[in-house]
């Protein structure tokens, strides 16, 4: 094969390590919740400012820096849950999509107003790995290694605590959880900061690879809906899945055009395959 | 230990009970029978806490329950094995039961209350790791009723635990009411199958139109005439 195909394969591998956390969060988020953050991309982009901030202008360790901005983001996510959620959540979709909406340009013209629109880099340069003749960047290798560990403790977290398993039974029946005792506002709570606490962990990862803006948001919000859509809206392992399978599509395309044709190439696949499994690849 | 004095509640504008009053003893099985749209699983949502109560008092052993939400109740000692069972489907059976468990009294006694409801529904056991939405209706009804009696609640109300089963079956579940009797638990079950349950209660109301319009010990019931002729086709 290929040594450039190969090298292109193991950087789509690498870059759906990150995408696949961040879909989890979207998805757990609607499965529990019902209500999609199409601010979520720019929710991680709060993230990586508050690193950026912490870490290159005030000179808090990165780590420290990092684990602030995840306890950050994950309070970020409780408040937009209480702030913009929750007067919403019997409305009408519409409305909801608009709330979230709104939320979006909020954050990106927030964002615009106290930071500027210049590109802002934490400045950590790591080593391009080389092996076989084969260039991999330490960044992304993190990254990926980082998110399956995230997607690792998620799933540990839904499969083994009670408040885990009350997650999972919520997004399956919510009417009758509060006949178990579960109280469903406190569960929503907790599933907003745990979706917040994904996104502060994604916006770590992010920001040791690309330069954060106000408009960062744009560049892979769309994709993460997509793969959401593409593995099922609030189907967890579908959407890990399809994260992986974006993400190649992505290589593989920019490996034989450019990275800007493979984007148009995948949200053109995407739109077929919504006519032919409108519920998803994985629907049953 | 339960009781209920003049309550009242609706949907909206709708209102489906009128001022029913009813009372259970400790360790007594009551029942609550009536045609389709009496208002009998309001009732039992009512005194769950789904249904907000709009008027009267409902006291459980002498407190005022009336104002708790459900997932309050819950602590009070209220179980609820809802129509249909309402299991979660894609939970297995285990992890059903520890949803039940939910409560921190419960996740304290969980390891002891899972053996005595294996116990008493040894299938269970033996379908534990099984996705719960896989299993036969009977299973179904069995899981729900365990995962009621999970968080040891002082009364177990149970609704329609019969409907949508074939007749072996609700044979079975009527068994299992028994043996939940056996165990002490005090008992309020709705049922549309009118002739097996007076069989395994004590006493029974008859709920129509949204209000108690006879009540009376199980044999009482079985000799009325009026109860013969509209509920058992006699």
């Amino acid at each position: 094969m290929d040594i450039y195909l190969l090298e292109a394969i193991i950087n789509g591998i690498l870059l759906g390590g990150v995408l696949a956390l961040l879909a989890l969060g979207l998805n757990l988020i609607f499965g529990v919740v019902d209500v999609v953050w199409i601010a979520y991309a720019d929710i991680v982009m709060c993230g990586m400012y508050a690193i950026y901030f912490l870490y290159a202008e005030y000179g808090v360790p990165l780590p420290l820096a990092c684990l602030i901005a995840i306890i950050g983001v994950a309070g970020l996510g409780v408040l937009v849950h209480l702030l913009i959620i929750e007067p919403v959540l019997d409305s009408p979709p519409l409305n909801q999509l608009l709330a979230t909406g709104g939320l979006l340009f909020f954050l990106q013209s927030f964002a615009t107003l106290l930071f500027g629109t210049e590109f802002r880099n934490i400045g950590v340069r790591l080593p391009v790995l080389e092996f076989a003749s084969m260039y991999v960047s330490f960044a992304r290798l993190i990254a990926f290694v980082v998110g399956l560990i995230g997607a690792v403790a998620l799933y540990v977290f839904l499969k083994r605590t009670y408040v885990g398993t009350a997650i999972r039974a919520i997004a399956q029946d919510r009417e009758i959880v509060g006949l178990m005792g579960i109280d469903q506002r406190r569960v929503y709570l907790v599933v907003s900061a745990v979706g917040g606490a994904l996104a502060g962990l994604a916006a770590c990862l992010l920001a040791l690879q690309y330069d954060v803006h106000p408009f960062i948001g744009n560049t892979f919000g769309p994709v993460i809906f997509m793969i959401c859509v593409l593995g099922g809206l609030g189907n967890m392992i579908g959407g890990f899945v399809a994260s992986f399978v974006i993400s190649q599509i992505i290589a593989i395309g920019g490996y034989y055009s450019n990275t800007e044709l493979a984007y148009v190439f995948a949200f053109a696949l995407f739109i077929v395959l919504m006519f032919i499994r409108p519920r998803g690849l994985f629907a049953p | 230990m339960l009781s209920l004095a003049a309550v009242s509640a609706g949907y909206g504008s709708f209102q489906a009970l009128f001022g029913v009053s009813l009372d259970i003893k400790r360790g007594e099985a009551v029942g609550v029978i009536g045609p389709n749209g009496a208002g009998k699983t309001t009732l039992m949502r009512v005194i769950s806490g789904l249904i907000p109560v709009r008027d009267g008092a409902m006291t459980l052993e002498g407190q005022p329950i009336s104002d708790l939400p459900a997932h309050r109740m819950v602590e009070q000692g209220i179980a609820h094995v809802p129509e249909n069972r309402r299991l979660f489907p894609r939970l297995s059976v285990e992890e059903n039961l520890r949803i039940g468990a939910f409560i921190p009294a419960a996740r304290a006694r969980f390891a002891e209350q899972l053996d005595w409801v294996y116990n008493l529904f040894p299938r269970l056991k033996d379908r534990r790791a099984q996705l719960a939405g896989t299993m036969s209706g009977g299973e179904q009804q069995m899981c729900a009723i365990a995962r009621a009696l999970m968080s040891k609640p002082k009364v177990l109300l149970m609704d329609e635990p019969s409907a949508g089963l074939a007749p072996l079956v609700v044979q079975q579940v009527f068994e299992l009411v028994h043996k939940i009797r056996a165990e002490g638990l005090t008992v309020l079950i709705v049922e549309q199958n009118v002739q097996q349950v007076l069989e395994v209660v004590d006493r029974a109301y008859l709920l129509e139109v949204g209000a108690i319009k006879l009540s009376g010990t199980a044999a009482e019931l079985k000799g009325n005439d009026f109860i013969r002729a509209a509920y058992m086709g006699l």
